[in-house]
């Protein structure tokens, strides 16, 4: 392992990519900062909703208020991707990845965990590391898996040989493609971040890293904003009628 | 570790990040190129022209990114040393 990054110490300048501190559970080697890292956002989520929503008005304000933004915008983006009529029970989970990646990269950038010093490793967003972003992108596939044999049982298949039948090792390749774009471009864009601030504020503390860091919170809002909108396209795609052409002139 | 890997590796990874870059780049200035020539034609669609130009440099970085996970693969998580 090369660890040429880590010759300069200053403490909130370390950069330690690829160390983690592992938990021993049975035969399982878990990265133990992500835990800690998620339980954070999660924690965070969880009291914001209960805030929100547990002295209720009629004409919101304050968290409320916000909450209430969130949710119609969360609802429009499943409804642009999937379509107004099947969009409804999918906007829990669109809305959960949003907010789980939204506030987990913003929580890597604003919160300032390396303050808090581990025995190895160190507590950074959750979606900087490829297991949590796999996991998420997984999650996604089984969704439009889901998706689409609930709305068309294994009529499903049917996408596989849509336009021509000639598509078809195509959309199998597709099926792997997916989840594999979707995790590395998480993971990817969010290490990058970190370590592109971390080089900076490594060579000058002060001021000169403030803008990158600020283009950091802009990139992490939007890929937030792209897995979800993947996501939703995805299980759009899985559930769209391809006979919609005959069907409407039933009408 | 072996140097004649170590020196490769950090070579390769150089490659990956400046090669993945140049497609990108290309395609990005394109579509910003076009998306100034749509504001400027019809003025009033700048805020979606706007939202749609983010969202689509979202992607083409993406492939950059695709890049430089192979470059960190190298440096930090080594298969080879």
């Amino acid at each position: 392992m090369l660890n040429f990054l880590n010759f300069y110490s200053v403490p909130l300048a370390e950069l330690e990519v690829g160390k983690h501190l592992y938990w021993q559970i049975g035969n399982l080697k878990l990265h133990g900062q992500v835990f800690l890292t998620s339980w954070f956002v999660v924690g965070v989520l969880v009291l914001a909703s209960l805030a929100a929503s547990s002295n209720i008005k009629r004409i919101p304000s304050g968290l409320q208020n916000l909450m209430e933004y969130a949710l119609e915008f969360i609802r429009d983006l499943a409804k642009s991707q999937i379509g107004e009529k099947e969009y409804r029970p999918w906007v829990p989970f669109v809305g959960t990845l949003f907010l789980f990646i939204f506030v987990s990269n913003w929580s890597g950038a604003l919160v300032p965990f390396k303050l808090i010093k581990l025995p190895e490793g160190e507590l950074a967003a959750p979606t900087g590391d490829i297991n949590t972003t796999v996991a998420l992108a997984l999650l996604t596939s089984l969704a439009y898996f889901y998706a689409g044999f609930s709305k068309k049982g294994l009529g499903y298949f049917g996408n596989y040989v849509q336009p021509v039948a000639f598509m078809l090792p195509f959309k199998i390749i597709e099926d792997f493609t997916k989840p594999l774009s979707l995790s590395f471009r998480l993971f990817g864009n969010i290490l990058a971040d970190e370590l592109v601030v971390g080089v900076l504020v490594l060579l000058v503390p002060l001021f000169i890293p403030l803008p990158v860091m600020a283009l950091g919170l802009f990139t992490s809002a939007i890929q937030a904003l792209i897995f979800a909108t993947l996501a939703a396209a995805y299980i759009g795609e899985a559930i769209e009628d391809h006979h919609g052409g005959e069907e409407h002139e039933g009408h | 570790m072996n140097p004649l890997v170590a020196a490769a590796s950090v070579l390769a990874a150089a490659l990956a990040v400046g090669l993945a870059a140049i497609g990108p780049g290309i395609g990005q200035g394109n579509a910003a190129g076009q998306a100034v020539e749509g504001i400027a034609r019809q003025p009033e669609a700048e805020g979606k022209i706007r939202g749609t130009l983010l969202l689509s440099f979202a992607f083409m970085e993406a492939l950059t990114i695709y890049g430089l996970v192979i470059a960190l693969v190298l440096l930090f998580a080594n298969p080879f040393v």
